[in-house]
């Protein structure tokens, strides 16, 4: 479902060039779900930027089912993120001024994919149902990195992509918030890619992937 | 002072990465500072030209005795006054024609001139026998000087062909006017042994009482705090004061938007500083310096742009002066050094105030308080409530005031009253708004549009306010000079009756023009108009002389009357008054004014109100035969024709060929309107500069609000962007929300604008001139100002716009980098 092939990626800092990545390969199948570890720096964040078309790639294939994602204009790739892929940040990025019910039907509406069953079957399940009249800065961390991948799962994306989903957070709470995550990706068969620290929640997905110097280790 | 040093450099260094905010916060300041002090630069120019006049050999600041009648009197008074001990100085006026140019000249004593009045020491002992011994000086300003197109050392003549002593300037003397020596002025004037006031110095002993020496022949006139002329500019100056103060306040909107982003921004930092060991004190004294030194410098250069706003504006301001209130002020700008300390003195308060709530913070903030970015924004609620609240009391003593208040003071107070009211409950008005929006919307993305414009109002909530004022000043001072201009020309048709215009230079020239003039077959009536200057209950009153004839009949500008109005002039003791005497006098149709005359009281029945707009004396219209009866001195030197339209350049020319008159002694009708109207356009483009600049300020309000709004923007529209909408099509929404905020705020400043316009017509210029205004409302001009605002709006949100829509990816991921 998703390939990547030589992925490469440099930046410049301080008019140095920095190569983040160096030639990546990486295969994730449809309900397959992946762990990204590497110490910091090694390009995890980069790799999954690349992967949603928010940034563009030096060189390599990023292919997403049957679209070349490093191909697309920046109109192409906002049109991918927003009908097939789903992202969940550390930081959340709720939008502020909707209250927890419009954040969490807001993708899904601007890409027609609005499923009212689905909906009410991620509120219940992310136990949201109390919440929904609050605003994002009325809530906890962890309510809020809920509220997140309710929004990012609403458009039943092929492709969900959480960059430290649960670094904000604590032990039980990333836990269960994982816990979550992990049953409601299976219910929906999409792809799961998650950037981590803690080996711990790595080892509870399929598979554990280590980013080091800029290649897949 | 070392560790002072490194938090200060360490504070500085904020605005080196924040460049564009440091240009907002020197924008605000050198704004505030420029247009205030430019404002201000005017009016001390004005002021300096009122004390010069009034200083001036004895204006009104001067003790006098004068005659009841306010007519000359002979000299042997003074002499009786003097052998009696009384320390007087005697003085000769009138108006003689130089070069086609009408100035007043001013005879005096110099060897009995009071030492404490005006500029008389200045003449000092040298120059003071070449001033009395032949052939004498004549001491002129140099604008008036250059006025007459005479060198220094010349001896012009005056219209009856005597030649005045040599011109001499004397700086402190006022515009327009010659000082002579008294006997100079006596012949000159052919006045011999005449004299029209008595200047008193200050006695040595007491001297024997006045109506034991003169009798009732002279009375005392006591000297004025505020001379005349300064009570009528009054409202001028005010109305500029008030237009440098709304931008000053725009300029502080400014200062306060920057202010409190970049504390918000740079609370981490001020919390690292405490946590490395900088105590709260040190860090808040920094944090004043900083400031301080920041305005200082804004400051300098705002008085340098003040500078050149205010030399750019003195024309129009002495044209408007002296076309209004007839006031000469010097065209060059000269400033004294208060001005330039009082302006370095505001932009410092002004920054403080414009920064006190961040200050306040700052001061309050505990040393390990978790981080609130943007919280500045979030806490709109509570303070919509009492902002609102504070409306409503502010509206409240607009009430009030428009109640009780008689003053002209009172009646701009009605009219601040009303603007602070109406900005402080903007805010809460665009909420209603916004939240009927959101509530209204369906589509996600409407809704977002909605929210987000709520959750934006308060980060641009003074921006808007100031938008809201400028506008509505700007709608209102339009309406209002829209009104005057089309009030103006219908009343210049009615008054100016007369096709052609002649004004001779004296009776004997006058008399000649109308014979000659009778036997002109081209020549349908002959219309001989006068005029005569009294004093009516202390006020300066000018009589008018009217001709019996229908065409005054017809086009008077006449706003009440009573039955049979001009039939009853022809007697000679009724008169019309003008609307501005009659409310300073409290006159209306039906009483009776006493007017002193040369032969005693003329008692006048007023059957009449008329409109004299521009006019700043009051005036009282009689017949002209009663007039000259009452008046024998009156100059029949103004005369009004009657021609048909197709003869009138041929009569000019032969007139102007036969009696040697130029363009000024002779002119028709559309020459005299034309100019009328020009004048008029001038006095009212001082008007039109201010609110221009008060609308350009209101612009850079708002664009510096978007700008610093625009980074703090950055982590709200990036989840946008990442979950699928283009950059350029955020960009499009953002224009369009703030486009709309300008807009309902635009839609808002209308009403209020006709409220300001209406309270302009109805109050202040009732209180300052004396005459009141039909209320129209222009809808073309309206939508023209809505559009301009809208413009102006669409100029500020362009610039953050095109950075948003062509922002870098690696900006707005940054957002959701986690080592953020």
């Amino acid at each position: 479902m998703l390939s990547i092939r030589n992925l490469s990626k440099t930046f410049s800092s301080a008019g140095e060039p920095v190569h983040v990545l160096r030639g990546v390969d990486l295969d994730l199948k449809a309900g397959e779900r992946v762990a990204l570890t590497g110490e910091s720096g090694s390009g995890k964040s980069t790799l999954l930027h690349l992967i949603a078309g928010l940034d563009a790639a030096d060189g390599g294939t990023i292919r997403l089912e049957d679209t070349e994602v490093t191909k697309l204009s920046d109109a192409g790739r906002a049109g991918l993120r927003r009908d097939r892929i789903g992202l969940v940040f550390q930081q959340y990025n709720l939008i502020p001024s909707l209250s927890v019910g419009d954040n969490l039907v807001f993708q899904a509406r601007i890409a027609g994919r609005y499923d009212a069953a689905w909906y009410k079957e991620l509120i219940e399940r992310l136990g949201l149902g109390g919440l929904l009249k609050r605003y994002p800065e009325q809530l906890s961390g962890g309510q809020q990195q809920r509220v997140a991948i309710g929004r990012a799962l609403a458009t039943k994306p092929s492709l969900l992509l959480a960059d430290e989903p649960t670094g904000n957070l604590d032990e039980a709470t990333a836990e269960d918030v994982l816990a979550l995550t992990r049953d409601l990706v299976t219910r929906t068969g999409c792809g799961f890619l998650m950037v981590t620290h803690s080996l711990h929640l790595a080892a509870t997905l399929d598979r554990h992937v280590n980013l080091h110097a800029g290649r897949i280790a | 002072m070392r560790r002072a040093l490194w938090v200060l450099a360490v504070l500085l260094s904020h605005w080196r990465r924040h460049k564009m905010q440091f240009a907002t916060l020197l924008i605000g300041l050198i704004a505030a500072t420029a247009l205030w002090s430019g404002v201000q630069a005017i009016n001390q120019q004005a002021r300096n030209a009122y004390d010069r006049a009034a200083a001036t050999f004895g204006g009104a600041r001067t003790p006098m005795l004068v005659a009841p009648d306010a007519a000359t009197f002979p000299q042997e008074l003074f002499v009786k006054l003097r052998r009696a001990g009384w320390p007087v100085s005697p003085m000769l006026e009138g108006r003689v024609q130089v070069n086609g140019h009408s100035v007043r000249l001013l005879g005096i004593e110099p060897v009995t001139l009071p030492v404490d009045v005006g500029n008389a020491p200045r003449l000092g002992a040298a120059d003071l026998s070449s001033f009395v011994a032949p052939p004498g000086q004549t001491l002129v300003a140099k604008e008036t000087l250059s006025d007459l197109q005479e060198q220094e050392g010349a001896a012009p003549a005056i219209s009856n062909g005597a030649k005045l002593p040599p011109l001499r300037v004397l700086p402190q003397l006022v515009p327009d006017v010659l000082v002579v020596d008294i006997g100079v002025a006596q012949r000159l004037l052919n006045k011999p042994d005449q004299i029209s006031r008595l200047l008193i110095g200050k006695p040595k002993g007491k001297p024997a009482p006045l109506a034991n020496v003169v009798g009732h022949r002279l009375q005392r006139v006591e000297p004025d705090a505020e001379t005349e002329l300064e009570r009528l500019t009054d409202s001028f100056h005010l109305n500029l004061t008030a237009f440098g103060l709304l931008s000053f306040f725009v300029g502080l909107f400014i200062v306060n938007s920057a202010v409190g982003l970049a504390f918000e921004q740079r609370l981490p930092m001020l919390r690292t500083l405490r946590a490395c060991g900088a105590s709260a004190r040190l860090v808040n004294t920094v944090l004043v310096v900083e400031l301080v030194a920041l305005s200082l410098v804004a400051g300098l250069i705002g008085l340098a742009c003040g500078y050149f706003i205010a030399a750019a504006l003195l024309p129009d301001v002495a044209a408007s002066l002296r076309g209004l209130y007839g006031a000469q002020i010097p065209g060059q700008l000269s400033l004294r050094p208060e001005w330039w300390l009082a302006g370095i003195g505001i932009s410092i308060a002004g920054a403080l105030v414009a920064a006190a709530t961040s200050l306040i913070k700052a001061v309050r903030m505990p040393v390990l308080a978790t981080a609130q970015p943007r919280a500045w924004q979030q806490r709109q609620r509570r303070w919509l409530i009492l902002q609102s609240g504070a409306a409503c009391a502010v509206f409240a003593v607009a009430l009030l005031l428009l109640q009780y208040g008689q003053s002209l003071i009172a009646g701009f107070g009605v009219l601040a009253a009303l603007m602070f009211g109406a900005a402080l409950i903007l805010p809460a008005f665009l909420e209603l708004i916004l939240l009927a929006g959101q509530r209204l919307a369906r589509r996600p993305l409407a809704l977002w549009f909605w929210a987000d414009s709520r959750q934006q109002l308060s980060g641009l909530s003074l921006a808007l306010m100031a938008l809201l004022l400028a506008l509505a000043v700007n709608v209102g001072v339009s309406t209002m000079v829209e009104t005057f201009s089309r009030t103006f020309v219908g009343w210049l048709n009615g008054r100016l009756a007369a096709d052609v215009y002649i004004s001779a230079s004296d009776n004997a020239k006058g008399v000649a023009i109308r014979d000659w003039l009778k036997e002109r077959s081209d020549v349908q009536a002959i219309l001989s108009g006068g005029r005569a200057e009294t004093q009516v209950q202390g006020q300066p009153v000018e009589l008018l002389g009217l001709p019996d004839h229908a065409l005054y009949r017809e086009r008077w500008p006449l706003l009440e009357t009573a039955p049979r109005a001009w039939t009853q002039l022809i007697p000679g003791n009724a008169a019309f008054i003008s609307e501005q005497l009659s409310r300073r006098l409290n006159v209306r149709v039906g009483d009776v004014v006493d007017v002193p005359a040369p032969g005693g009281t003329w008692q006048l029945d007023i059957v009449g109100i008329y409109a004299d707009y521009g006019n700043p004396k009051g005036q009282l219209a009689v017949n002209v035969a009663a007039l000259i009866r009452q008046f024998p001195q009156t100059p029949q030197t103004r005369i009004g024709l009657i021609v048909a339209k197709e003869n009138i350049p041929g009569l000019i020319a032969a007139l102007q060929k036969q009696f040697a008159l130029d363009d000024r002694s002779v002119a028709d009708q559309a020459t005299v309107k034309a100019e009328s109207i020009r004048i008029f356009n001038r006095t009212f483009a001082v008007t039109s500069a201010l609110n221009a600049f008060t609308l350009g300020v209101a612009g850079i309000a708002l664009l510096t609000s978007l700008l610093t709004l625009a980074n703090s923007r950055l982590p709200q529209l990036a989840p946008l962007w990442a979950i699928g909408i283009t950059r350029p099509r955020l960009a499009a929404i953002e224009l369009t929300k703030t486009l709309s905020v300008a807009l309902f705020t635009s839609l808002l400043a209308v009403p209020l604008g006709l409220l300001v316009a209406w309270c302009l017509i109805a109050i202040v210029n009732v209180k300052a001139f004396g005459w009141r205004l039909p209320f129209h409302v222009f809808p073309l001009q309206l939508v023209e100002l809505v559009a301009v605002a809208l413009f102006a709006s669409l100029l500020a949100a362009l610039l953050p716009m095109i950075r948003l829509a062509r922002m870098q990816p690696a900006s707005l991921v940054k957002v959701f980098a986690n080592e953020r």
